[in-house]
């Protein structure tokens, strides 16, 4: 186990080396000019490119320029975003967290919906209920985010008013960049909440609800098949006959005994899930323009914005690597039977 | 394809729906000349405009589904759309696949070396999920069907490979490729006439069945304006272009339903058909999978 571990985490920087530095040639297609942007601090710079240019050898050959990259990258420095207007580490530090939030609550969605309709599909098998969940996951599996994304915002915001999409309200702005808030954990939620500011958290929480069900939507068809045949499975065992021949209730044998076993698989593919909703942010937070990492990922891609696009994809491998990793570690913390190597 | 497996489609409802839906967006892509006649003989895959009006406008006798954004024909779009997703689809299905191909089998093959290196580098693609790292790419190629379709395939590759390089390893144990061995085969003869024909079957049909996925990922580019062009029939880009209508009039919330609804439906049906038709496959080839 352990040794699984440190063999994974010594293939992380590999890994994350191998995708910047592909990335990294592929940017040699574009002119100097345009690259220079990764290396300019302030955007008065952004005038005098010629003079970066000479000064940081991007006319080089790409295994130096990629040296020097990763070099500055070891001093914290990702350069400046033109199209975020940011130096890139500091845009990092803004969105990341409102995208992990989003992330979290998704998952929260996806694991709720995904047990009770692959607990009820299971328990009603061949019933119209099953057949109901079976083609609101298909459905929803098949349901691309980004059409499905308006559909909600034409219902929701068009007609009903409900859930405005964009930043958050000016005030609330004003209120969590003023100095009596105290950002405790940088994610807006719980922050509001420490703060006891409700104001915030209800604004915060509008600006959740639409992408992460949108989000939810999309990824939890998986989920509904999983538990549905992982509660199948349990439902057919032999505990499950004894606990009824106890003359314990239906709802007992159900939810106490054979739900809590079902759900083991259902943990670990929600470490899975988690990580790739990491792709579904990028689409679902530019539908809402929800001030997440997703969205400046995006907009850096659109206005070829190079060291936002070069920052972006080397968090997004790191996360995704690690990512990987813990829920490889989970899978053996909750089912022993499994053993890494 | 034998009949076993037609049979079994046939039994079962939800993959026959698949089959028909499938079947239906196919013949709309093979007949979109005689559907909706070409507008631009040098890029069929441009959409007609109706006037230089900004709005779109509901279905009319002229424009059966409508037009959206600067007067785009949603009819058109939607018929060129389809046979746009079948080549977007189809190529780089086809070209991850050989890739894919290639390299699992000089993996599996030579082993050892060879295959860490190789399996490594698949490593790395994985390490970024695939729509992310499509859209870094397309944005560094530069906004363009084909330079889409050469990210999509960069994406698409490794999990062939690993796919492939499965296969392959556990038929390279079997018997008749030591007898072919000792008979004096070449490593060549070996790959191509022994191994390949018993090992890639299943591998071709998950691959062909990704079409569908493939589609939807070329869409969403297109949607982030990573792929196809303003004024192409691309599914996607319909849909960025309904964008910016999605809330409608003061009045009436609902009044540009049709720019969404049309595109979202053939997208959605298109990707329905395949993943019902890919379930259907996946009990077939593997009746323990869920």
């Amino acid at each position: 186990m352990l040794r699984f571990v440190i063999r994974r985490l010594l293939l992380l920087p590999l890994v994350v080396l191998g995708v910047t530095f592909l990335l990294f040639l592929l940017t040699q297609r574009l002119s100097p000019e345009m690259r220079a942007s990764l290396y300019v601090k302030d955007p008065r710079q952004m005038g005098a490119l010629e003079e970066v240019i000479r000064q940081y050898g991007l006319r080089d050959n790409v295994v130096k320029q990629y040296g020097r990259w990763l070099k500055n990258i070891a001093k914290g420095d990702l350069g400046y975003s033109p199209s975020a207007n940011m130096p890139v580490a500091r845009a990092i530090k803004e969105y990341l967290p409102a995208t992990i939030q989003l992330a979290v609550v998704t998952i929260l969605l996806v694991v709720f919906f995904g047990v009770w309709f692959g607990a009820v599909s299971a328990v009603h098998k061949d019933k119209w209920q099953d057949n109901a969940a079976r083609l609101i996951s298909v459905g929803g599996f098949s349901l691309p985010i980004f059409v499905l994304g308006l559909l909600l915002l034409m219902l929701f915001y068009g007609k009903l008013g409900w859930f405005a999409p964009g930043g958050y309200s000016v005030q609330t702005n004003m209120l969590v960049h003023a100095p009596s808030f105290h950002h405790y954990t940088r994610f807006l939620l719980i922050d509001s909440l420490l703060n006891g500011n409700l104001k915030v958290f209800a604004d915060v929480f509008a600006h959740l609800v639409l992408p992460a069900v949108t989000l939810c939507i999309g990824s939890f068809a998986l989920m509904v098949r999983v538990m549905r045949s992982s509660m199948l499975e349990e439902l057919n065992k032999e505990y499950v006959r004894t606990a009824r021949a106890k003359g314990l209730s239906e709802y007992q044998v159900i939810y106490k005994h054979a739900g809590k076993n079902a759900i083991i698989p259902v943990i670990t593919l929600a470490s899975i899930q988690f990580i790739r909703l990491l792709g579904g942010t990028v689409i679902v937070e530019t539908i809402f323009d929800y001030p997440g990492i997703g969205r400046f990922g995006v907009i850096a891609a659109q206005q070829l914005d190079i060291a936002g696009i070069l920052g972006f994809s080397l968090m997004v491998a790191v996360l995704f690597v690690l990512g990987n990793l813990l829920s490889d570690i989970l899978y053996t913390a909750v089912d022993p039977r499994i053993r890494l190597e | 394809m034998n009949e076993r497996i037609w049979k079994r489609i046939y039994k079962n409802k939800t993959s026959l729906i698949g089959l028909v839906l499938v079947s239906l967006f196919f013949l709309t892509a093979l007949f979109a000349p005689v559907l909706a006649p070409v507008y631009n003989k040098n890029n069929p895959y441009q959409m007609p405009q109706a006037s230089y009006q900004i709005a779109p406008q509901p279905p009319s006798a002229q424009n059966w589904l409508g037009t959206t954004e600067q007067q785009y024909d949603l009819y058109y779009g939607i018929v060129w759309g389809a046979r746009l997703a079948f080549k977007i689809g189809i190529t780089v299905t086809f070209f991850a696949f050989l890739i894919g191909l290639l390299v699992g089998m000089t993996a599996a093959y030579f082993g050892g070396k060879t295959d860490e290196i190789l399996m490594r580098l698949t490593d790395v693609v994985f390490a970024v999920p695939s729509l992310v790292l499509a859209m870094v790419i397309a944005a560094m190629l530069g906004p363009d069907i084909q330079h889409m379709m050469i990210a999509l395939t960069a994406v698409a590759w490794p999990s062939y490979a690993r796919l492939v390089r499965g296969d392959i390893l556990s038929v390279k144990q079997r018997n008749f490729v030591t007898s072919a061995r000792t008979l004096g085969a070449g490593d060549c003869r070996i790959l191509l006439r022994h191994i390949l024909p018993n090992a890639i079957y299943p591998s071709v049909v998950v691959a062909s069945l990704d079409i569908g996925y493939v589609v939807l990922t070329a869409a969403s580019l297109s949607f982030l304006g990573l792929g196809a062009q303003p004024g192409s029939a691309d599914w996607g880009q319909l849909i960025a272009m309904a964008r910016n209508w999605v809330l409608g009039t003061p009045s009436n919330p609902f009044a540009y339903w049709y720019t969404v609804v049309f595109p979202g439906g053939a997208i959605f049906l298109f990707v329905l058909g395949w993943n019902l038709l890919g379930d259907a496959f996946r009990d077939i080839l593997d009746p323990r999978q869920i």
